[in-house]
Parts: structure tokens; sequence; C-alpha cells
């Protein structure tokens, strides 16, 4: 019924090219998230006009398309800093900061949706600000954020498949090669799909699970 | 002892307190009447420093609140405050939300903290809610809670800043009743309040703000039977 020259080798392929694409994922969501969390508080500490620069920096992250910004940032690195630098380090540095740009604006929203008689009742306790930071506003602000942070967790996910621009072998640039061998498109990225969305699923799962532990109502 | 020395405070061109004068000595209670927009509640948050004055001064004990060398964390610790609106901690359990501050800020341990909320949320009616979250509680228990988990941190001053106002009609007496029995036990209290008999009830003295200045200060029966100030007596009529 139905003919493929798949192989399992080329199963196994695919596998590491998916395993590339967590791997990229796992270190820019890292990465993003803890700068999204340090440029987020700067932001509502500063305000808005104080913040403004940083405001800027990070609306170029989120304004270039990630394409143009993979590119550019490759030929930074070799042509005007001379350094070799892999394709690897290049993609985890900028799709970091890019998950950092919009990272900062889900933590900002989190904290400003702290209500301040919270916190004021936590000041009013003696606490410290990092002590209503740490106890109160970030257990609270990430409740409000998680949602949102999942959504961006799952965004860079897929849009890792970017940067196969700068020479990364993940989960699209594997399944076009093997396109290019096979010639079974449609087969094949049915296949990357269903590789892309067992990645995901298990963390819009996750985020579920702990919306829901976290709901007391 | 609570010393307020001439205190004047703005928000942007609105005068909220204009030279307010006013000691409140160790297990005195003080309820403060008045319209809203009198001040009152501002001169609560004045007093441990949550709001800066322009000028004057707040001494409390002998340090003074506004002072640059103040260390408002610390002094905070013995003036318990309890806000219109409960401000539960929403992620955390009763328990939890009385046990954080005597954890955290007086650094108790674990166990003993637990005692101590333990103790205050009984004294408050709430032994049996202890690992209930607050979004299960209604308003008054969350109140209570509220007042319990000021209590946990063994405070010297209480301040009530219009704590039943937020109330349904039949959650406002159990509150009042946790207030009365607070200041039955000597506990030094400043209450804003619109609750006129409560006010009479428990009250030392009553003050009463008048557009940002303490028109009148006095026994209650004064206050309540003979007010001297004509905007005490046309408040009064109003308000019964």
């Amino acid at each position: 019924m139905f003919n493929t020259a798949l192989s399992a080798a080329d199963l196994v392929f695919l596998a590491k090219g998916a395993g590339m694409t967590i791997l990229v994922t796992a270190i820019s969501v890292a990465i993003g998230t803890l700068l999204g969390i340090l440029f987020g508080v700067i932001r509502v500490q500063l305000g808005a006009k104080l913040s403004l620069p940083l405001t800027f920096f990070l609306d170029i992250f989120r304004s270039v398309p990630l394409l143009i910004q993979l590119v550019l940032a490759n030929a930074f690195m070799g042509m005007v800093l001379r350094l070799q630098v892999s394709g690897f380090t290049v993609a985890c540095g900028v799709l970091s900061l890019y998950t950092a740009a919009y990272c900062a604006e889900i933590v900002r929203g989190g904290i400003d949706a702290v209500p301040a008689t919270t916190r004021r009742a936590a000041r009013s306790l003696g606490m410290s600000w990092m002590q209503d930071m740490r106890y109160i506003v970030a257990p609270l602000a990430t409740r409000i954020a998680l949602p949102s942070w999942i959504g961006l967790a799952l965004g860079v996910m897929k849009d890792s498949a970017l940067v196969y621009v700068v020479q990364v072998t993940e989960l699209l640039k594997s399944t076009q090669i093997l396109i290019t061998r096979l010639q079974e498109p449609l087969f094949l990225l049915l296949i990357c799909g269903a590789f892309y969305f067992l990645i995901s699923f298990p963390l819009a799962r996750f985020g579920g699970y702990l919306e829901k532990r976290w709901s007391h109502d | 002892m609570i010393e307020i020395q001439n205190v004047h405070k703005s928000f942007g061109p609105l005068k909220v307190l204009k030279g307010i004068d006013l000691t409140v000595e160790k297990g005195e209670v003080v309820t403060v009447i008045g319209g809203s927009g009198s001040g009152k509640s501002t001169l609560l948050t004045c007093i441990n420093g949550l709001e800066p004055i322009d000028s004057g001064r707040i001494l409390v004990d002998g340090t003074e609140v506004h002072a640059r060398t103040t260390d408002l964390n610390r002094l905070r610790q013995k003036i318990g405050i309890v806000f219109q609106q409960w401000n539960a901690f929403p992620h955390l359990t009763v328990l939890e939300n009385v046990t954080l501050a005597p954890r955290k800020v007086l650094g108790i341990d674990k166990a003993e903290a637990e005692a101590i909320a333990e103790k205050q949320l009984r004294h408050v009616g709430l032994g049996d809610k202890l690992s209930t979250f607050p979004s299960r509680l209604s308003g008054g228990q969350q109140q209570r809670m509220a007042i319990a988990r000021a209590l946990a941190m063994s405070p010297d001053y209480m301040l009530f800043d219009e704590v039943t106002s937020a109330l349904d009609p039949q959650l406002v007496g159990e509150v009042l009743e946790t207030l009365k029995m607070l200041a039955e036990e000597g506990m030094t209290m400043i209450c804003v309040t619109h609750e006129m008999a409560f006010a009479r009830d428990v009250s030392d003295r009553v003050a009463y703000f008048h557009k940002g200045i303490m028109a009148e200060i006095g026994a209650p029966e004064q206050i309540f039977g003979d007010p001297q100030h004509l905007e005490t007596r046309a408040f009064l009529a109003s308000v019964r």
C-alpha cells in the first residue's frame, strides 16, 4: 500500500536533528529566560523612562526577523571581529537574546500584575524589597507569566529551524537533506512534523500541569 | 509611644495632612473617624513609613520613622498594620501566610513559627483553617487571617485601616469582635473606622479628622455626647 525508501538509519539521522533542535532550544530558552528575568526586573525597577535604552535594545531583537539576525551575527563574528565562532554558538547566542527580549516583556507584565496592595502588605510586615520579590512577587508573577512563557519556549523551539543558515543541522535541515536524497517531501515533512509535536507536547502538558497545581480555586 | 508632631503630607497638589499632632500612649486605643478624604488612612501609612511625609516628625518609641538612618524593615516589625483590603498572599495557605514573615524576617525556625501562627489563628477563630488557601475563605475570615498575620510578628502597636469597610455587613461583626478582644488585652491600637458604635465602645480617645486636620479629640463620651466642633456635629449627625 505504501512504499518508502526511508531506512532505520534515516530515522536515526532525523532523531539526531531533533536532538540538535532540543539542545539549541534548551540552551537558548535557559539563557534567554535568565536574561529576560534580569532585564524584566530592571525595567520594572527603573521605570519606563530610565530603562528606555534597554527597551530600545530589546526591541531590536523583537522586530528584526530572526533569519536576518542570524546571518548578520554570523558575519559580524567572522568578518568584523575575526573570531572563529561555531555556527552552534552563534545560533545559541542569537536565539538567547531573541528569547530574552520577549521574556523581559513577559516578566515585566507578570511583576506588574502582582497587586501593589499585596506587596505593600508584605513590606508592612517588615519584609525587605528582596524578600518581597522572592517570597511574594516571584511566585505570583511566575503563575501569571507561565502560559506566555510556555508559548515563548514553544515558539523558540520552532524558530530554531532557522539556525540552518549558520550551518547547524537541526530537525528541519535534516529533513531537507533526506528530501533531497529520497524525493519523498510530503511523507518526510509528516515525520518531521511528528517529531516537532513529540518535542512540544510534553512541554505544553507540563505547563498545563503546573497551572492546575497552582490554582487553588 | 507614638508621637506625631505637626505632620504635613501631600499627594501632588493635594494636601492630605495639614499639621497633625497626636500622641498615643502604650496600651491606649485611639480611633480615628471622619469623612473620606479627611487624611485618616494616609496618617496610618505614614506611621509605619509606607508613605513619606513632607514635614513634621513621627516618633515610634523615640525612633524617628522618616529619618534617613532609620531601618524601616526593622521598625515595621513592631508596628502591625491591617488594611481595608486584606491582601492575603494567595499562593500560600493560611498557616503559611502567617508564618512567612516570622520565619523570613525574624528568622524564627519553622516549628516555632507554626506554633506562634497556630496560636494567633486560633485566637482569631481560624484554628480549623490552617491548610486552607485564602481563596476558600470569606472576606471576614481573610481579614481575621490578616490580623493574625500581623499579630504573629508580636508587634507593640497595631494600626487598623478601615478593616471592615470592604466586608459584607454580616461579616463585619466577627472582625470587630476580634478588634475588641485585642483592645481588652491591652494592645496599643490606632483604628481608622466608620463603625461609630465600635469607636464608642472600645476607644480610650476618639479623634475626628476633617480635611487633613484633627478637628477634635477626646473621650468617646465627649465626642459622641457633646461634640465641640461644628464639623464633628455635622459628621456625627450624617452617619447616625
